[in-house]
């Protein structure tokens, strides 16, 4: 399975012309951990949308190349679209607040995902959810599975909808901003768990942040994004020769515990790094 | 300058705050951190007067505070929130949202007030008549900690206010409100998820789990990995190891 990203652009119309969001972004993603870091409005999250084309309806696509193992998204129809998405592309969501249907407990939402994809009975689709909450290391799967989302904590909810993802058997692992709604602690399980499931089914990974040491903590590369482009690609080992002054800012404005400093390094950022 | 005693909070079954104590001197900043459901937003709550239905002993300037607070008390002891887009009234512009404390509390002068606020937070008076949705994020938070000022507080009570911000903008933030805080003589307390964002504005720390301070150290010993008990020492441990590479 090869994702290829050409020349990708995503603009959107606006009263005084065309807002370029993502601009000219290139992209090889195979069976890898890639972690794709950016500030708010970087585009991060609308390349990594393209794939599953799930943009906005007034968003203006373009690009040369945009193929998901030899399928052709841009003139992919609707049918085939639905056979990537979900089935061999899963994307989780930041909050599983928003991300859940509240009138449905959590079995029925793994359920209906595992059938949409796999087809089978009920029964045996409601012991696939239970095996898969277990599967995410829910302690009382089956407690779980009767449970609304408004009975869950913030954690319990993102394995609920790691679980509703895992259910097709995807080939690949979205993950957008997934851990940005919860505690440190709970952060740190989540991605363990998600790293742990990535490399256990040989899934691909893109995990999408704003956060550029985490990323780099479970990732094997790293792509920094910049006002709708990739300013710089490297080893997620080798963060710390980081060479860009935007990738190196985004690493000198965190306050860390190990080097206190009177104030924090401000972010200057230069009109040619937009060239 | 804030003094807490014995402060417990329920909610219905649940006791959110149990028998918590400790003290801020006067231009002191202490730093509350702790997982969601620890209890610490809801101190800060109970502190500012947003929730009256707590038991124990609180005072600020030695004054007691009673459940129910006066116009004195809002004047002198301000907060400022997580999510700016939620505190700030869709509809107000900005410099509406920061002449309505003046104008609450009878405070003259508006005019020159605003757009020496405007300046303190290093806004540009530009923006005065835009409303939120105009602004970004970073300068949305701005206007909130510049409203929160309007009244000339001593105490100013900060609930997550980076947590919802881009990396680079909460960098901007802690480095304004380091700079108000020696420049006002401010009285401090700041709530956050986050150790290094704590240590870096605090200089002491409390710790906060199920509702109970388990451990109050200086940043120093918190740095240094002077912790005793095991949660300081796993948030720390955590902290270090994810954000450290």
């Amino acid at each position: 399975m090869l994702v290829e990203i050409d020349n990708l652009s995503i603009a959107f119309p606006t009263p005084t012309g065309l807002s370029h969001a993502v601009r000219g972004v290139s992209l090889r993603i195979g069976a890898q951990k890639l972690g794709i870091v950016g500030e708010s409005g970087s585009g991060k999250s609308l390349t990594a949308r393209s794939l599953l084309r799930l943009l906005p309806e007034s968003a203006k696509l373009t690009a040369d190349r945009l193929t998901f193992d030899g399928i052709d998204i841009l003139r992919a129809n609707e049918r085939t679209m639905r056979d990537i998405r979900g089935k061999r592309a899963g994307l989780i969501l930041q909050d599983p607040k928003y991300a859940l249907n509240p009138v449905m407990t959590a079995g029925d939402q793994i359920a209906e995902a595992w059938r949409a994809h796999k087809k089978g009975s009920r029964r045996e689709a409601m012991q696939k959810a239970v095996d898969l909450l277990d599967q995410v290391r829910i302690r009382d799967p089956a407690r779980v599975a009767r449970a609304y989302p408004h009975e869950l904590s913030g954690g319990m909810g993102q394995r609920v909808m790691i679980a509703m993802m895992l259910a097709p058997d995807p080939e690949m692992l979205i993950a957008d901003e997934p851990t940005s709604a919860l505690d440190a602690t709970v952060q740190a399980d989540i991605l363990r768990l998600i790293e742990d499931l990535v490399s256990r089914r040989g899934m691909a990974l893109v995990l999408i942040s704003h956060d550029l040491p985490l990323v780099s903590h479970f990732c094997d590369d790293v792509v920094v994004m910049y006002a709708g482009r990739i300013v710089e690609r490297l080893r997620a080992a080798d963060l710390s020769r980081a060479e860009h002054p935007y990738t190196r800012g985004l690493l000198n404005c965190l306050p860390a515990l190990s080097r206190p400093q009177p104030s924090l390094p401000v972010m200057v950022r230069d009109p040619a790094w937009l060239a | 300058m804030i003094d807490v005693e014995n402060l417990s909070v329920r909610f219905r079954d649940i006791e959110a705050v149990k028998s918590v104590s400790f003290r801020v001197p006067h231009g002191g900043s202490l730093g509350i951190v702790g997982e969601s459901g620890s209890g610490k937003s809801t101190i800060l709550r109970a502190l500012a007067g947003l929730n009256a239905d707590w038991t124990g002993r609180m005072a600020v300037d030695g004054v007691p505070l009673v459940p129910r607070r006066d116009r004195a008390f809002f004047r002198r002891v301000q907060m400022v929130f997580q999510d700016p887009y939620g505190s700030l009234h869709p509809r107000q512009t900005v410099d509406q949202a920061l002449s309505e404390p003046l104008a609450v509390h009878g405070i003259p002068d508006g005019e020159a007030r605003v757009r020496r606020a405007l300046d303190e937070v290093a806004l540009p008076g530009t923006i005065r008549f835009r409303y939120p949705h105009q602004l970004s994020g970073g300068q949305r938070q701005r206007v909130a900690i510049a409203r929160a000022l309007m009244t000339e507080p001593e105490v100013l009570l900060l609930d997550e206010p980076t947590s919802a911000l881009d990396v680079s903008v909460q960098a901007e933030i802690l480095n304004l409100l380091a700079d108000l805080q020696r420049r006002r003589d401010l009285t401090s307390i700041m709530v956050s998820h986050n150790l290094a964002v704590v240590a870096h504005l605090c200089p002491t720390i409390a710790v906060m789990q199920l509702g109970e301070i388990v451990e109050m150290l200086s940043t120093d010993d918190l740095r240094a990995g002077r912790t005793t008990h095991p949660h300081t020492t796993a948030l720390r441990a955590l902290s270090v190891e994810l954000q450290e590479s």
